[in-house]
């Protein structure tokens, strides 16, 4: 049986191909335009908030922390402004996730990559760490000569300077990240006056050398190769999502060197290469859609400003669909994006309901919250004078500063309450002097002289009140007695 | 099989020379800083087996250059938790049990202290939460053979109670069956502690002559009125709560040949802070007296 082999060639230049690729350093040359002023503002709006979040004040009285967002790890506090979150809200920090992930899900297969492009960190701090070596170094030609310059005095301070503010830049990323932790004027205080813990320390350093090696080092080559997101995202795209595409039908065949006499068909595309030099992950788009493409829309501010120049219009390099692309080829008139399909309404259906969960969860939130445990053994005990007792753990949760309570019983009769070990004597009505911003267990003791209890068994609500804002919070437990079901 | 090095003309990349029933492998490459990253795991790796227990010899194990094991982390972590402890102690033994009942933190320590305590000492006689079972008090209730104040309970627990410590609390009812009490003046008395202190009607019966021979042989301890005696640990017969259990033929056979409970010496065997803390969490139980 002879089986023809697939038309493979030999290439005699390159005999030998290695499993493993060089780095290419990319070097993207500045643009400007529409695309990149949004970039800027987007860019400059979120860092602002990150760097200066932590220094905003936010006052909340005594023996409370005044800064407006922190979350207080060591006193189990999260603060946001004017809400409060305790452990026990741990459910809203799931649907913040749920939430934060369908809306990636919703934004991407609507726009696309527009994550990657404009509000990734890493997109963010590499351009900002970009910003700095343009600035420091030239652009991208100078940035090539410089790079393959010998050594020189001017080399070498360039170099320098550049890693300088870059070092210092990550610093500050890294010490601010830690200010969402720890009060920032405190920090700042002590970390320069070396009372900060060997973690506070460490964690500064640790985020300093990420933020450095990923934004100044690592770059494109995150999304390409470290970063799950682009691999899984594929999922959420399809035809009607918006990319950023060069319009072949109209850009081919590339005119370079050629002239439009008018005899030989010739593309708008003129080969000038400006969509790959602004490239910030090296890529060429008239390849087509690539992994690699984060959807930033460079490409698009720096071909239409060739296309000015040459006085053709705009959109060469695009948003577009593949379907709208599709369209065009053959002949048909465009197609407004459809937004609304089964795929995003389903994400539009999934966010309003983690959205409704999360208002009600965070507006539904008790301030004052009692519960009872009844105690296991004894059951009950019975009194000298044929009275019963019942023990419980009670847990009285306040999220007010200061409080005064009363502890009563509903429906229980003459039900006489006191605290074990407490010295207080049993009274129907027992004052409880706190908790303020706190949870605290009482083992408190149910005495009732002349019980009347149906098998055993009666169903009754502990009662507690705050004094000074009147609120109430009950929690139905059960009193035992003899003659309960085992 | 590897072969030549060839170049795919569909996709542009090379192969890698491997090839399966013609089917060949595209080289796509992975970055080298990727497999410097590998390199440096191996590194780290190497540098690990040196530095911490790695290899299994035939009768130990290498234990690296730094001397590492977890269960030294967890005896230091151990002796931390003791010396805490040790403070604790410390304090709850030198301090009287009212100072310990005034300072809340200190109280939480004894308490949970005195319940591990009683949970490996106690329990098996008084039960669970000192729920106590025939014979055995229950601890939680408000009826105290010898006193419900701490001071009666620290007695009670350091000393025992008929135990062998020559300050032990100590009493005996006498056996009335044996030559004191006639079979009929048993029957008469148990009528007249089961009508009148346990308060079950019983028509017809009469309970006067119960009443004259309890007041002249049982009342010494147990009281005219039942309350009981409790420098006798003499239980209170007036009562919904008995040691026993509640049925007439228990006063019977106790009335003829009592049953006299025994409690151990503790103040053997526990430590002060450990028994002070047991008395209070006996305390707390909800029949404690001030």
């Amino acid at each position: 049986m002879n089986v023809v082999p697939p038309p493979i060639k030999t290439d005699p230049e390159q005999p030998s191909q290695s499993m493993y690729a060089d780095h290419v350093t990319v070097y993207p040359k500045s643009v400007d335009g529409p695309v990149r002023r949004v970039k800027w503002a987007i860019l400059f709006v979120c860092l602002s908030i990150y760097y200066l979040l932590p220094w905003l004040r936010w006052s909340r009285g005594e023996g409370k922390p005044s800064q407006a967002v922190l979350l207080d790890i060591v006193h189990r506090r999260f603060y946001m402004f004017g809400a409060e979150f305790w452990p026990q809200d741990i459910y809203l920090l799931t649907g913040l996730l749920i939430l934060s992930a369908v809306s990636l899900f919703l934004v991407t297969s609507m726009f696309g990559r527009v994550w990657c492009g404009y509000a990734c960190p890493q997109t963010a701090w590499t351009d900002l760490f970009m910003l700095v070596e343009r600035w420091v170094e030239g652009d991208r030609n100078a940035r090539i000569k410089l790079d393959h310059a010998p050594l020189s005095l001017n080399k070498l301070a360039r170099k320098s300077a550049k890693h300088l503010i870059w070092f210092g830049i990550a610093f500050w990323t890294g010490g601010a990240w830690i200010m969402y932790y720890i009060d920032a004027p405190t920090l700042v205080r002590e970390f320069w006056t070396g009372q900060s813990s060997a973690g506070v320390y460490g964690f500064i350093g640790l985020f300093t050398a990420t933020t450095y090696v990923l934004a100044g080092w690592s770059r494109e080559q995150v999304c390409t190769y470290m970063c799950p997101w682009p691999r899984f995202q594929a999922s959420m795209l399809d035809e009607q999502s918006l990319i950023v595409t060069y319009q072949d039908q109209r850009g081919e065949p590339r005119s370079v060197g050629k002239r439009h006499d008018g005899n030989t068909h010739l593309g708008d595309c003129v080969d000038c290469g400006v969509c790959v030099a602004v490239c910030p992950t090296g890529i060429d788009i008239r390849d087509g859609i690539q992994l690699e493409c984060i959807n930033c829309g460079l490409c698009v501010d720096g071909c239409n400003s060739v296309m000015k120049k040459l006085g053709l219009p705009p959109g060469l390099v695009g948003w577009d669909t593949l379907a709208d692309q599709k369209l065009r080829k053959q002949g048909k008139p465009r197609e407004v994006p459809h937004y609304l399909r089964p795929r995003t309404m389903i994400y539009m259906a999934a966010l309003g309901v983690a959205m409704a969960a999360m208002v009600v969860g965070f507006f539904s939130r008790p301030t004052l919250a009692v519960e009872a445990q009844h105690d296991r053994a004894p059951l009950f005990v019975m009194t000298r004078d044929g009275g019963i007792r019942n023990a419980y753990t009670l847990k009285l949760t306040n999220r007010l500063a200061t409080a005064n309570f009363d502890l009563s019983i509903q429906g229980l009769g003459n039900a006489d309450l006191t605290v074990a070990e407490s010295g207080v004597a049993e009274a129907p009505v027992l004052h409880v002097v706190g908790p303020g911003d706190d949870v605290v267990a009482y083992r408190v003791l149910v005495h009732v002289t002349t019980p009347a209890l149906e098998n055993g068994s009666h169903k009754f609500n502990f009662v507690l009140k705050n004094l000074q804002t009147g609120k109430i919070a009950t929690y139905q437990s059960v009193f035992l007695g003899p003659g309960i079901a085992n | 099989m590897p072969t030549d090095i060839e170049k795919d003309e569909i996709s542009g990349q090379y192969t890698t020379g491997h090839e399966w029933d013609g089917l060949h492998e595209l080289n796509t490459p992975l970055p080298k800083w990727w497999l410097y990253t590998f390199y440096l795991c191996i590194a780290v790796a190497m540098a690990m087996f040196v530095l911490l227990p790695s290899i299994p010899w035939v009768h130990s194990y290498w234990h690296g250059t730094l001397g590492y094991s977890s269960r030294k982390v967890a005896m230091a972590e151990y002796a931390k938790m003791e010396s805490l402890h040790a403070d604790a102690s410390r304090k709850i033994a030198a301090m009287s049990l009212a100072d310990i009942r005034k300072d809340p933190a200190l109280l939480e320590t004894a308490l949970t202290a005195g319940r591990i305590t009683f949970a490996n000492n106690c329990q098996p006689c008084h039960g669970a939460g000192g729920q106590g079972r025939p014979g055995f008090p229950n601890l939680a209730d408000d009826v105290w053979l010898w006193g419900g104040k701490l001071s009666d309970i620290q007695t009670t627990v350091t000393h025992g109670i008929r135990s062998s410590d020559p300050d032990t609390r100590y009493s005996a009812m006498p056996t009335f069956g044996d030559d004191i009490l006639t079979a009929q003046q048993i029957q008469q008395v148990a009528d007249f502690v089961w009508v009148n202190f346990y308060g079950h009607a019983e028509p017809g019966v009469d309970t006067a002559p119960g009443a004259k021979i309890f007041a002249d042989n049982c009342a010494a301890c147990h009281g005219d009125k039942g309350q009981g005696g409790r420098d006798f640990g003499a239980p209170p017969l007036a009562s919904h709560v008995h040691l026993y259990s509640e049925s007439r033929d228990t006063i019977v056979a106790q009335v003829t040949k009592p049953r006299l409970g025994v409690m151990p010496n503790w103040g053997a065997k526990l430590d002060p802070a450990t028994l002070k803390s047991v008395v209070l969490y006996v305390h707390s139980l909800g029949g404690g007296e001030e």
